[in-house]
């Protein structure tokens, strides 16, 4: 794959990660189960459009076709776009919430640290205003699965069900595409098995304190970042994109 | 609404910010927690979001005790009548701030 199409797809999966989750967990805004965490929550949200924004900006540019980041946000179809599954699985009860952002966090914030070390000065910078927002959301998330995990039976019970129930999508994290691969070994992107010991690292750390059980690696779902997606992303693009697709070209 | 306690739900907690080093901690509001360091990230996300921040205190608002309204006679009128306790009768240099 040449250089420039590897890169254009590994930055656009990397707006499309934070764009979706954000969507995700901005779905909790009005619905928090408390004011403070739902405030929280659209913070969150809000970081991770923030990112969105930035990386499809830079996609954009490096496909060099005039493609905006509304263009790229708005008017692909769910097959073009390239996240992972963990990211746009639905919000289910506030503990899978919680369990699906610290499975990600956990992941997102070291290759955001690798990132900034990146010899691509745009992606380095972006990450560099990344890395703050990832710290504090694993800091979030972390807090927050502890609390249910070594907090009451019922908790204890919704933090594990998630944790066993996500466990399937955690490996495409780390399973580079053909994109990544030619990134990894030009030096642009970080090599994902590095990533990956950070975050099994963080996670055991994590599940010991919140008396989680680790679940068994066993098979894994594949096919996000090639664009083959759970049922769920559709009906989320359909409401992301209600408003470019009935009105084009409208201006608020 | 009652104020009793119920076991679900998070203490009050009162906020208080300093949004530049060397200024005081100024009240900002309250919110809920369940502990002190869920109250400070609360707190973070609450009252900080556009850059009010750069420390936080909190405390459990069962922990602060008030005058009551009804002492406010016998405790602040008398002070009214006694300009002499008023730092008024000489010059402020120029640039002196925060007093």
């Amino acid at each position: 794959m040449e250089r420039s199409e590897a890169l254009f797809r590994t930055v656009l999966r990397l707006g499309d990660n934070s764009l979706v989750l954000g969507h995700r967990l901005s779905e909790w805004c009005g619905h928090g189960p408390q004011l403070e965490e739902d405030i929280a929550q659209a913070n969150i949200a809000l970081d991770l459009l923030g990112q969105a924004r930035n990386y499809l900006t830079y996609a954009g540019e490096i496909e060099g076709k005039g493609r905006t980041e509304d263009d790229l946000a708005y008017l692909r179809t769910e097959r073009q776009f390239l996240n992972v599954k963990l990211a746009e699985l639905p919000k289910g009860d506030y503990a899978h919430t919680i369990a699906r952002s610290f499975l990600f966090d956990a992941f997102h914030l070291p290759l955001q640290q690798a990132l900034t070390k990146s010899p691509d000065e745009r992606l380095a910078g972006i990450a560099g205003k990344a890395v703050k927002e990832a710290t504090y959301h694993l800091r979030h998330s972390s807090e927050w699965l502890v609390r249910f995990g070594d907090g009451t039976e019922e908790s204890h019970r919704r933090a594990q069900a998630a944790i066993d129930g996500l466990w399937m999508y955690t490996g495409e994290l780390f399973a580079p595409d053909e994109a990544e691969r030619t990134l990894i070994e030009a030096g642009i992107l970080p090599d994902l098995a590095s990533i990956k010991a950070e975050w099994d690292a963080t996670v055991a750390r994590v599940l010991a304190e919140a008396t989680l059980v680790r679940p068994a690696d066993g098979w894994m779902a594949r096919g996000g970042k090639d664009g083959q997606h759970t049922e769920h992303l559709g009906f989320l693009l359909a409401e992301l994109q209600y408003l470019p697709r009935a009105f084009p070209g409208a201006q608020w | 609404m009652s104020n009793e306690k119920n076991e679900t739900d998070f203490p009050l907690w009162e906020v208080f910010i300093q949004s530049k080093r060397g200024l005081d901690h100024k009240h900002v509001g309250s919110l809920h927690a369940a502990d002190a360091r869920m109250a400070i990230e609360n707190a973070r996300d609450v009252y900080t979001r556009r850059g009010e921040g750069n420390s936080i205190w909190v405390v459990l608002a069962e922990h602060l005790h008030a005058s009551r309204p009804e002492d406010q006679g016998a405790f602040f009128d008398p002070a009214d009548d006694k300009v002499y306790r008023h730092p008024t009768f000489y010059v402020m240099p120029e640039g002196v701030k925060h007093i």
